[in-house]
């Protein structure tokens, strides 16, 4: 009954109730793993869309694609082609630092992840596909860094692929329907991002994970995902806080991914009642992705939001030294469009890394 | 197991409260008056083009010019969805864009044009009617309990 | 006085069909209902406006500003069916709804077909 049975069974659900049968489980459950190896990430490469490089962040994106059809015949290539490449940039780098990558995680959103295999069809490398919708890149990064500390793999590539035009014909309306969408939608990124994780080599270094226990707070409004995603982000990372002992003072940036300004306004309220208050330190991937002039509601979405922006932004500074100590949490949400057709309600979930610098 | 249901139904619909006050609303007057307008100006183009026709063809019966009407605006929506502005438009016009008759074009056009990538066969003419479906359906199964029951109701006449 | 009139009923088009789409508007912000939903009430509308004979009266006044939004479908569907019936008994029901909007709903998939065979959808 250690950390990882939080998946299981009815512990799931109930996170702030206070329920006596579970109170022994509780305690001694513990969601943090701390990482004795140090698990550097030695490169880290994000492609983004048109649309993400006009955004707020463009002159750190360094891989762009001006068409985000590339030029093939659907989007779903392209989405494949853009995930090769950036998976790719990431191993060829990597290469020279710290040999050769031993196994890659990946996930996308699409069904079946089928945008992770084609891609790691071409790469010869085992592979664990990953599935935990936006919040994907940091399981890949948790589980990879224990797999790494646990001494089985020297190199672990991690990666994750979100692209607007498949994610919205999966989740929503056929691109030239005309509809309005609410003011508190979100706009799904084309990014794809991905690292190479290893033992050796140098770069930011994961000190811990936390996994995040499945959240349903009843939201029901498919638009409405940072309401819906923002209860997980605080039952993580009061965890996290709780857990490692740290307070939100002691991190130089404190990162979700991808609530939208709404879903990090609810947060902020949310964390302000469980007592902790995020200052100026607590930033939204989603938020920052997107400028406001660009019609894109509350801000991004999407597996590779939380991605691009942690690999092409927050890791060259941590390595840089701007920042020391960053907390990453990327939220998901687990819906399916059947289940939400059904009337079920959205399930979200938020898992946490603690990255720090090198010289910490 | 109500026990442990009660607390989790609570915090639901207090948070599920608080989301309301805070998510932002749809700028209501603004978004009423684009969809008034573009609304409107779509039935008076609709108007328009049938006067031409009956001026056109004076002989052709009142049902046939506004068969042909409608004809010629839905293709005129297909065009526009498949020029790739019929969407940026209903982004402001919201209702004023879906409730014509242009919709319901726009609906089939967008759904065969995003299948194509399947194949004309298994993605387009499968997919042509998902986004319409409701309509067609409920349109055919309810009128068809309206003549029904005018015939049980009126009798033959 | 024939130039009046043409202003005069271009403008209860307008105002008519306006007021439609508004209505329609209203419902999404105020209830959360989707588009699908709101085109089926609007559409169920049409047809029990025709099944209980008011709909021509609405349309001689308002003209395409009721016939054009999803309401005149309906009661298209609605009066194809009851005429059909009437002509030809209760199987003319089934038919004839289909019968009379076969216009609109040919065109549209025909044209939807040629369009997609033209054009590919794209990401704005």
């Amino acid at each position: 009954m250690s950390g990882t049975t939080i998946h299981k069974g009815k512990n799931c659900n109930f996170v702030q109730v206070p329920i006596p049968v579970n109170k022994a489980v509780r305690q001694e459950s513990k969601q943090t793993l701390y990482f004795h190896k140090p698990v550097h990430i030695v490169t880290a490469n994000a492609v983004v869309g048109n649309k993400e490089a006009e955004g707020p962040l463009k002159r750190y994106f360094r891989r762009i694609k001006e068409d985000i059809k590339l030029g093939e015949k659907n989007f779903e290539r392209a989405e494949i082609l853009m995930f090769d490449e950036a998976v790719r940039a990431s191993l060829n780098e990597a290469r020279p630092l710290v040999g050769n990558a031993e196994l890659l995680i990946s996930g996308d959103l699409l069904n079946q992840m089928t945008t992770s295999s084609y891609v790691a069809r071409n790469l010869d490398l085992p592979h664990i596909g990953v599935y935990s919708a936006c919040s994907t890149y940091t399981e890949a990064l948790s589980l990879g860094a224990t797999l790494i500390d646990a001494g089985h793999f020297t190199s672990v590539a991690c990666a994750t692929v979100s692209h607007f035009a498949t994610a919205e014909r999966q989740f929503r309306y056929p691109l030239e329907y005309g509809c309005q969408r609410p003011p508190y939608a979100q706009w799904t990124v084309t990014a794809a991002g991905s690292c190479v994780l290893s033992a050796k080599g140098e770069g930011p270094v994961i000190r811990s994970a936390t996994l995040g226990k499945v959240i349903d707070f009843g939201q029901n409004d498919i638009s409405n995902m940072g309401a819906a995603m923002a209860p997980a982000a605080m039952d993580t990372m009061c965890t996290l806080f709780r857990e490692t002992d740290l307070s939100p003072k002691d991190f130089d940036l404190i990162l979700t991914g991808d609530l939208g300004k709404l879903g990090s306004d609810i947060l902020r309220n949310l964390m302000r009642e469980q007592g902790y208050e995020l200052g100026q330190q607590y930033k939204d991937c989603g938020c920052l992705i997107y400028s406001v002039d660009q019609n894109c509601y509350q801000g991004g979405s999407g597996a590779g939001c939380s991605a691009s922006v942690m690999n092409e932004f927050v890791l060259p500074r941590i390595h840089d030294g701007t920042y020391k100590r960053v907390a990453y949490l990327a939220t998901g949400a687990l819906m399916s469009t059947q289940s939400c057709y059904q009337g079920e309600t959205i399930p979200c979930i938020s898992h946490g890394i603690v990255i720090e610098g090198e010289n910490v | 197991m109500s026990a442990i249901a009660n607390p989790i139904e609570k915090r639901n619909e207090r948070y599920g409260k608080y989301v309301d006050s805070v998510t932002p609303k749809t700028g209501t007057l603004k978004s009423l008056w684009h969809s008034f307008w573009i609304g409107g100006l779509t039935c008076c183009i609709a108007q328009g083009i049938g006067d031409i026709y009956a001026l056109i063809f004076p002989n052709f019966s009142e049902d046939l010019i506004v068969n042909i009407t409608s004809m010629t605006i839905i293709t005129l929506a297909i065009l526009f969805t498949g020029l790739g502005f019929y969407d940026i438009i209903a982004r402001k016009g919201g209702a004023g864009c879906f409730l014509p008759i242009t919709g319901f074009a726009n609906a089939i056009s967008s759904a065969a044009m995003e299948y194509k990538s399947e194949g004309l066969i298994l993605g387009t003419s499968v997919k042509m009617f998902t986004v319409v479906g409701p309509v067609v359906v409920n349109g055919i199964v309810w009128s068809t309990i309206a003549g029904l029951l005018n015939l049980l109701i009126l009798g033959r006449i | 006085m024939t130039i009046l009139n043409t202003i005069t009923t271009y403008l209860t088009v307008f105002a008519v069909g306006g007021l439609m789409c508004a209505l329609a508007q209203l419902l999404i912000i105020k209830t959360k209902l989707t588009p699908a939903r709101i085109l089926v009430i609007f559409l169920l509308t049409g047809v029990l406006l025709e099944g209980i004979g008011v709909y021509k009266y609405i349309n001689d006044f308002a003209q395409a500003g009721i016939s054009v939004p999803i309401i005149g479908f309906g009661a298209s569907l609605a009066r194809g069916s009851i005429e059909m019936a009437r002509q030809i008994g209760f199987i003319g029901a089934f038919a004839g709804g289909l019968v009379r909007t076969a216009f609109g709903v040919g065109v549209a998939v025909v044209a939807s077909y040629a369009v997609t065979l033209i054009f590919s959808p794209r990401s704005k």
